[in-house]
């Protein structure tokens, strides 16, 4: 069983990781990103919603009738979502206001709504809430990653902290165009490691028997 | 007359929903391989999103008000636009098979676009009247037309063009779009 569990959570958040290999969710990935500390936020909020909806479509996926499932399924996330955006309303009022909109649109946000319609309405409880982490904890890693990439070339710092002087600072890393830069050279960056894995693993072992000789 | 033009200005050119508040981003990218696929999923947004803001203006001022439940704003606007969507879908089948023929599969895809929920919970926030609401909704829709025509033009290009193997598809794709962002935040400096 525990075996189980980190197969799936290595293959939901690694292996099938939302941004990079599936390119889900794009909207949040590009708009909250312009400091570490905002995407770290949206990433937070977005596992929250998917561990709560995963864990209820999952209970209620005997009852609920598949001709309605996709319309029961985006009232629970919506009021999953309601919940949380109470929540950060009310304890974290600075990065509610700098994420602004994007949290009701966690709603439509197609990664929780891929992961109810092909995960949580098919497996147990149990599988479904390590999903729901995993899948979460893939996109948070992917948006902290981007968003630590944009602060630091953008305004030259990571978490508020200044590293380099103002006069390195490529503001355009913190307005859109740079989020679609960004983005787009690490979706790269995966695809030619993606490439070569199988290969320099064949090269590391002639490597290796080649030394032993 | 002149707020309206700047409604109508602000979400078309320098406030557009795709390349300057990043909404509706997964249709951008799914439907602008080819041109006519992109004009007939921009004409399915443009119908569904004048009617959704207002239909939602309408939901939060005169059903969510007075009952005091603003709170509820982001569970109602989704049921409202996932059945307005149904409707419509099953409205444009029975009396409009041509039309339906050509935006049909594009319309389930729009309950999942968040430039819908965007521009119903925007236009709330920002305060405008019915009118205001329906103009908002409508220029954000052509807004995101132009931004996806001009993609899709440009990606039909791309398909003919030696393209680094690590960067072929989506790679290329964020950063041709990262480049007519560029363009698009040329327009920031206009207001009227």
């Amino acid at each position: 069983m525990i075996k189980k569990i980190i197969s799936q959570f290595k293959d939901s958040a690694i292996i099938n990781n939302p941004t990079f290999i599936q390119a889900l969710g794009m909207c949040p990935t590009l708009a909250t990103t312009t400091s570490a500390i905002n995407a770290l936020g949206m990433g937070l909020a977005a596992t929250a919603v998917l561990i709560l909806s995963n864990v209820i479509i999952s209970l209620l996926r005997k009852i609920i009738p598949s001709q309605v499932r996709i319309a029961s399924y985006i009232v629970i996330i919506s009021g999953a979502v309601t919940a949380i955006e109470l929540l950060m309303k009310a304890y974290l009022v600075d990065l509610y206001d700098a994420l602004g909109i994007f949290i009701p649109l966690i709603v439509v946000n197609c990664i929780i709504l891929a992961r109810a319609e092909a995960f949580a309405s098919k497996n147990n409880v149990l599988l479904s809430l390590v999903d729901g982490l995993a899948t979460g904890l893939g996109f948070t890693g992917a948006l902290f990653i981007i968003g630590c990439i944009r602060e630091f070339l953008g305004s030259g710092s990571i978490f508020g902290f200044v590293i380099t002087p103002e006069q390195f600072h490529a503001t355009i890393f913190v307005m859109a165009p740079g989020a679609f830069l960004t983005l787009g050279m690490l979706m790269a960056l995966v695809q030619k490691l993606k490439n070569r894995t199988p290969k320099s693993k064949a090269q590391l072992e002639n490597a290796e028997t080649e030394v032993s000789q | 007359m002149t707020e309206i033009l700047m409604i109508m200005l602000a979400a078309i050119l320098t406030e557009n929903f795709i390349f300057i508040k990043f909404m509706g981003i997964c249709p951008f990218l799914g439907v602008s391989d080819k041109a006519d696929k992109a004009l007939g999923m921009s004409f399915a947004v443009i119908f569904v999103m004048t009617l959704s803001s207002g239909t939602t203006w309408a939901v939060y001022h005169y059903l969510l008000v007075p009952f005091g439940l603003e709170y509820l704003q982001t569970v109602a606007f989704i049921l409202v636009i996932a059945s307005l969507v149904q409707f419509i879908e099953m409205f444009l089948k029975k009396y409009v098979p041509a039309l339906y023929s050509s935006l049909g599969i594009f319309l389930p895809l729009i309950t999942t676009n968040c430039a819908v929920l965007g521009a119903a919970l925007l236009s709330i926030s920002n305060g405008y009247t019915f009118l205001q609401s329906v103009i908002f909704g409508f220029s954000a829709a052509v807004g995101f037309m132009v931004a996806v025509l001009i993609f899709a033009g440009v990606r039909e290009k791309l398909r003919f063009s030696n393209v680094p193997k690590a960067f072929q598809g989506m790679p290329i794709a964020l950063v041709a779009a990262g480049l007519i962002a560029m363009v698009f935040s040329g327009f920031s400096g206009i207001s009227l």
